[in-house]
Parts: structure tokens; sequence; C-alpha cells
């Protein structure tokens, strides 16, 4: 008994600084969601000054918007998002495994870091409008090729669909490099420099020291950034939005679907925006779960799969 | 990826929340019947500045410009959203959503409009603008003076009239005047005139600048006004579901495809109001002339020419049309209408108030015998920026002729995505059918109640 009373329980404590969070969430976050959900259901939209709605229509909203271009738009936002996603990777490892291999000894690494991280700080939306500006068919971009003389017609960037794509893309990976760069360092530093050293007295190459010792080892971290980055691309909204002026020109070819959900909105069409973000939902769910998966899993060197597996054969 | 994006629109979101909770609570007190506060929502200083010159209630407003106070006491409080991207409507209709909940201080008093969405606000059914009839102002009377199809565009099916404007945007063809005198010898804006009277000759005018490596107009955008005023039946019919795309909207289309193939129009230019537009209107640009009304050459050629004053000239278009317009409505369940009643006459109907902005803010303003006047007036109206020449001369036979298009609810929404759909087709990037088909999905995204497009055969 008395034992008992000295234990004194700090843990609802806890909860109690943790509750403003989940009261905010609940309200803010929660409710807003379930609401969405079931307007999803429903035909509610505003037509001039008129509400019409809400009428229960049943599955209607998603069969309609199966049979719209919702899927082209899915493979639009998918390709500007690898567009933007591959340099960005690569670079990213690339400055990640310069920046910590101290053989190399790179002078002033605090400063690169700040500077490649520093497009991140900028609003997408002046980044897109900045972007929008330079690569105008009259604006400085063109004024410089053809001073140059490399090109003779001005190349008009933002009529086609590569140049638009690639602009995007381009944002995309000098917004967000530096933020990779900084995990990836993270991730890299956290291995052993005992494994390093080992490897260099065998003689390990700095080729086979990359693509041997490092890449293996942050995989878990990798993987994290790929799925996270997924979860992002499928919201990629600002950057596409500013510049082509929310049209997805030409020819609706950048139109992401979060820009089709803008466009849903901006008639005030809760019941379809709404089965659009439900679908969006299932969609990142289903990434957030192997996330989930990737790094709740501690088994990062696969030693204990191998031990299960040789249990296994044991048995067998 | 986009944690910054959700953390910006988590902050927003406290933000809006926090001023919601601020806004409103105030005491309101009797003045005979009329409220304290006069709410006026618009979308930019232009009417602010107009009401401050000419109504002779004013007594001063405060340094941030969102309150004007009048010598009785009254508040004028401004509530400004920017017009782009529909911004303006969204917060005036859910305002108007509120109007029954609200204090009466936290009522809509006046709210302004565009030509491009009068109709929605001045509709029947919707009931929110007032008919100025029944503030006590008879139009017939009051409002004689006006141009007539200013009176129109602010009337409901029925022709009750429900707004009224101080401004009425006759547009006229500006035109550099070197380039007139490198091309045609003259920069005569009556010999200037007859060589754009009308299509024909316009293109053949066109032909001749070409030939000397200028083009006629910047961009195919800058015509679809003098088209899209003339069509003979609205974009929807009231309380139809299906948007009839008028023949004159394709020869737009086809005008200009023929126009921008043939050199008469700056490939690179893509639509208005965008940089490369802009630079159009610059010295080193070989664009000869714009198509504009009194605003345009005031808030858009002005700002954007980098030469001397004088180098530009008006003339009259090759067909009469109109650009803009704001109209002032009386909201329904103001618990002012006295003041309100009071403002817009003085804004629109008093012809020395009239004159004096137009003489300050060079509109072409809403009554037709001072604009007369004006037009015969060089001594008070030539433009500096035009060199000395009286525009008024030219705006004033353009508003007598313009016979307004019949107006519906969609005509922004149609107007945009109709240029938006095209324009692909204009610079090669989607052929015809595949435009027309752009047009139909985003047309019916942006009006779900829309069901069918019809094309002209």
């Amino acid at each position: 008994m008395n034992a008992k009373r000295k234990k004194i329980d700090y843990s609802k404590w806890g909860y109690i600084f943790i509750l403003p969070f989940f009261l905010s969430f609940f309200i803010f976050s929660f409710i807003p969601m379930i609401d969405t959900v079931r307007y999803s259901f429903f035909e509610y939209y505003r037509s001039g000054l008129k509400e019409i709605g809400p009428n229960f229509v049943g599955m209607a909203n998603y069969v309609k918007l199966l049979k719209s271009d919702m899927i082209k738009y899915g493979v639009n936002t998918l390709i500007l998002w690898v567009i933007g996603f591959i340099p960005q990777i690569v670079i990213a490892l690339m400055l990640a495994e310069w920046f910590v291999d101290a053989r190399l000894k790179i002078h002033g690494t605090q400063f690169f870091k700040v500077v490649i991280y520093l497009p991140n700080l900028i609003m997408a939306s002046a980044f897109a409008m900045l972007f929008f500006t330079m690569f105008s068919t009259n604006g400085p971009i063109n004024a410089i090729l053809m001073s140059l003389g490399w090109t003779k017609e001005p190349i008009d960037f933002l009529g086609s669909v590569w140049g638009t794509r690639s602009l995007v893309g381009f944002m995309n990976f000098l917004m967000w490099f530096g933020n990779t760069t900084i995990m990836l360092m993270a991730a890299i530093m956290g291995i052993s420099p005992d494994i390093f050293e080992a490897s260099e007295l065998d003689g390990c190459n700095s080729f086979q020291r990359f693509f041997s010792i490092t890449l293996p080892l942050i995989r878990p971290i990798l993987a994290y950034t790929l799925i996270t980055s997924v979860i992002g691309g499928l919201q990629m909204f600002d950057v596409p939005q500013i510049l082509t002026n929310a049209q997805g020109t030409p020819n609706r070819t950048s139109m992401t679907l979060i820009m089709f959900l803008n466009s849903h909105l901006k008639s005030k069409n809760y019941g379809m925006a709404g089965a659009l973000s439900v679908y969006l939902f299932i969609v990142s769910g289903i990434l957030c779960f192997f996330v989930y998966r990737m790094t709740n899993n501690q088994d990062l060197d696969g030693s204990k799969a191998a031990a299960k597996k040789a249990k296994k054969e044991k048995r067998g | 990826m986009k944690k910054r994006v959700v953390s910006i629109l988590l902050t927003a979101a406290m933000a809006a929340g926090c001023l919601a909770g601020c806004g409103g609570s105030r005491g309101s007190g009797g003045n005979g019947g009329e409220g304290k506060v006069i709410n006026i929502y618009c979308w930019n200083n232009e009417f602010k500045e107009r009401v401050e010159a000419v109504y002779p209630e004013v007594a001063e407003t405060s340094k941030d410009g969102t309150i004007t106070k009048l010598k009785d006491g009254t508040e004028i409080h401004w509530i400004v959203n920017p017009n782009q991207d529909g911004v303006y409507q969204q917060k005036l209709d859910e305002a108007l959503l509120n109007q029954a909940d609200v204090s009466a201080d936290g009522k809509v008093d006046i709210f302004l409009s565009e030509t491009d969405y009068v109709n929605k606000y001045t509709d029947i059914d919707a009931n929110v603008a007032m008919p100025l009839t029944d503030l006590g102002i008879d139009p017939a009377t009051d409002l004689a003076d006006q141009y007539e199809f200013t009176k129109v565009t602010a009337s409901d099916v029925n022709g009750v009239q429900r707004g009224s404007t101080w401004q009425c945007c006759p547009g006229l063809l500006v035109y550099r005047r070197d380039i007139a005198r490198d091309v045609f010898g003259t920069d005569d804006p009556q010999a200037v005139g007859e060589k754009v009277k009308d299509w024909e000759t316009m293109e053949a005018t066109a032909r001749e600048l070409a030939a000397k490596g200028y083009y006629t107009f910047a961009s195919y955008a800058d015509t679809f006004r003098l088209y899209g005023n003339s069509i003979t039946e609205p974009w929807v019919k009231q309380g139809d579901i299906v948007v009839r795309v008028d023949q004159k909207i394709m020869d737009w289309v086809n005008d200009s495809k023929e126009w921008l193939d043939a050199g008469y129009l700056d490939k690179t230019v893509k639509g208005q109001w965008n940089a490369d537009w802009n630079q159009a209107m610059g010295s080193s640009s070989k664009v000869f002339a714009f198509l504009f009304p009194a605003w345009g050459i005031d808030f858009t050629l002005k700002p954007n020419w980098d030469g001397e004053n004088g180098a530009w000239a008006v003339t009259n278009p090759p067909q009469e049309y109109n650009w803009g317009g704001s109209y002032i409505h009386a909201c329904t369940g103001t618990d002012n209408p006295e003041h309100v009643k009071d403002i817009i006459l003085a804004l629109t109907a008093n012809k020395e108030n009239l004159l004096k902005i137009s003489s300050d803010f060079s509109d072409f303003t809403n009554t037709q015998s001072s604009m007369r006047q004006a037009a015969e007036d060089d001594a008070n109206f030539a433009s500096e920026f035009l060199g000395g020449q009286n525009a008024f001369a030219y705006f004033s036979p353009v508003a007598e002729n313009i016979v307004m298009a019949p107006l519906s609810a969609y005509d922004q929404g149609c107007v945009e995505l109709i240029q938006n759909s095209f324009s692909d087709y204009l610079q090669g990037q989607v052929d015809y059918d595949r435009a027309k088909s752009n047009f139909e999905t985003a047309i019916m995204e942006r009006y779900p109640e829309i069901k069918q497009v019809q094309w002209p055969d």
C-alpha cells in the first residue's frame, strides 16, 4: 500500500500537454474531414447566388469523376513529380556524400548547406511568378539566349508541353533538393565510421564505398524520402497553378489533381471536390501505410529477416 | 514536400479565425432610423477616390484608408477585395448570404459590380440589388441623362433598373504616331481613323503595316471585346442549362488565326495582362495599336509607356464596343437607405460631379449632355499623355452608338474560358476540335449546372 503511493504518476501531465493539439486537430481537421466525406455523396454547389443542394446522390460524384479526365491529371501529376524528383535525389545524394566525406575537406560546408536550403524559403507562388516572368517569350532568359546567338527566334517555354513541365519540375527540384540533402547527410553521418575505415583498409575506392556501403545503409531513409516526396507530389499545385494561371496550359497537360480540385472549388462544388478529396485520401493513405511500415521497421540491416529465414529453413 | 504549405495554411486559418472573431460587433445607434456604418464592398480604390472627390458629405478618411467619416458622423467602411481570380465575388457572395443574420451595422449597404458579372447580382430571383425605385430614385427622370446602354446593363429581365454607374466605357483605337507617320505618311487621327473604320479596311491597313514590319495589334485577345460585344444571344438564356457559343465568337477564333498566320499580330504575346503584353506597349515594341476604353489608356497604357508624352493618339475603332464599367448597387437589407440613395445620386446623376470626375480622373462619365460638352471643350479636356488631343471627341460618338450585347450571369466564366481554350488552338498546341472539347470540360467544371455546349453550325 505504502509502496504504491510512493510511485507518483506523472503521465497525466503528458496527456494534458498534448491535449491542445488533439483538441484543435479534432475541431479544425477531423470534423471538416468527416464533412468532406459526407458531402462527397451529395450534389452540393452554388449557381450564382443560389445554393443547389445538398441532395443525396449516392456514388454519382465518384462515378462522374472516374469518367472525367481525373486519371489523366493523375498522370500529369506523376510526370511533373518524376521530372522534379530524379534530379533532386541524384544531386542530393551526391552533395550529401561530398559534404560528409572527411577526406574531401570541403571548406564552408555550413555555408553551402544554408545556400542550398535557401530556395525552400521563398514562397512557391513567388518563385513561380519569378520563373513566369523570366521564361516568358520576351523575357530575360530569351533575351540572353538570343544575344548569345544560341537561338534566333525566342523559345516559347511556357507554350510547349515539355517546356512547361520541365520548368515545373526544375522549380520543384530547386526548392527541395536542399531539404533532401540535409536529410540524407544526417542519414550518412549515422553510419558508423568504423565501417568506412575498414573499407578503406581493404582498398575500397570511393565508388565502391558509395554503392556498396553508403547506399544500402541509408536505404530506409531513402525510402522515407521517396514516399514523403510522393505524397507531397500528389498534393502539388502551387507552382503549376501560378505558372499556368490555374489553367494547366497548354491543353491541360500541366493540370495536377489538386488544381483539378481547385477548379471545382471555384464553383463551390463541395460534392465533386469532396469525392476527389476522398480519392486522394485513399491514395495518400496507402502511401502513408508504407511509410509507417518502413519507419517502424527496426530490422535496418536485414539481420533479423535473415535469422528468421534461417530458422524457417532449419525447420523445413 | 508540402509541410511548409500546410503550416502556412494552418497559420492563415488561425489568423482568419482571429480576424473573424475581432470584426463585427459595433453598437448601432439611431440616427433618424439610419445606421451608423455604411459598408461598401469594392475591389480597388477607384470608387473611394471618386466618393472623396465629389461627395459633399465627406469629412475625412482615416490614414489607412479603410474608414471614411461623413459630416453627420456616419462612417463608411471600405471592404476591399481584389477582383482577380474571383476573390471579390467570393467574399461578396459570402457577405450577401449572411446579410439577413448580421447586425444592422454589419450589413452590406453598397456593393459594386463589373459589367462582366453585373447580371449575377441584378438577377430578379437573387434579389440582392435593390430596385432603384425602392430607394426613391426614378430612373426615368433622375437618370435621364445617362447613356441608355448603361441603364439596360444594370436592369433585370423585367427591365427594372437595379444599379447605376458613373462611368461608361466606350472603347477607342489608340495608336503610335511614329508608326503611323512611317507607314501612312500621316499621324492625323482623322486620316488614321479612315484607315481603320471597319474590319475590311482594317485588314488592308494591317497588310500595309505588316509589309513595313509592324504588328497591328499585340495579341488576339485584344480584339475579343469587339466580337464579344456583338453577340446576338446571351451565352446562357435565363434559367437554361445550355451554353450557346455565338457565331461571332467563332468568327473571332477564325479571324485571329488568319491574322496570326499573316503576321498581323505578335505571336509572342499570349493574351492580355501579362508581361509580354505590357512590354508591347513600350517604345521598343513594333505594335501599332491597342483597343482601349478611357481607363485602359490611363491605367494600363500610360504606366507601360516609357517614352515621351504625345507619342500616342486615339481614333475611332473598327467597331463600337464597350469594355468594363463599375456599377453601384444598393444592397437589399441595407440599414442606410437614405445615405445610399444620396451617394448613388451624387456619383451617378449629378452632372457637375461627373464632369469633375472626368477632368480629375479622365473617366468617360455617364451623362450624355456633359460628355458632348467635354468633346468640344479642348481647353479643359485635352489629354497631356495624348499630346493635347481631346479624346472625348472620339469617345462620345462611340458611346452613343453602343448596342449592349445580351448579358447573362455566366459571361465572366464563358469569356475567360473560351479565350483560354482557344489560346492553345491559336498557338498551334491543339486542333480546333480539341479546343472545343477543352472549353466544354472547363465550362462544366466552372458551372456544374451547365450540361451542354452548343456550337454554331
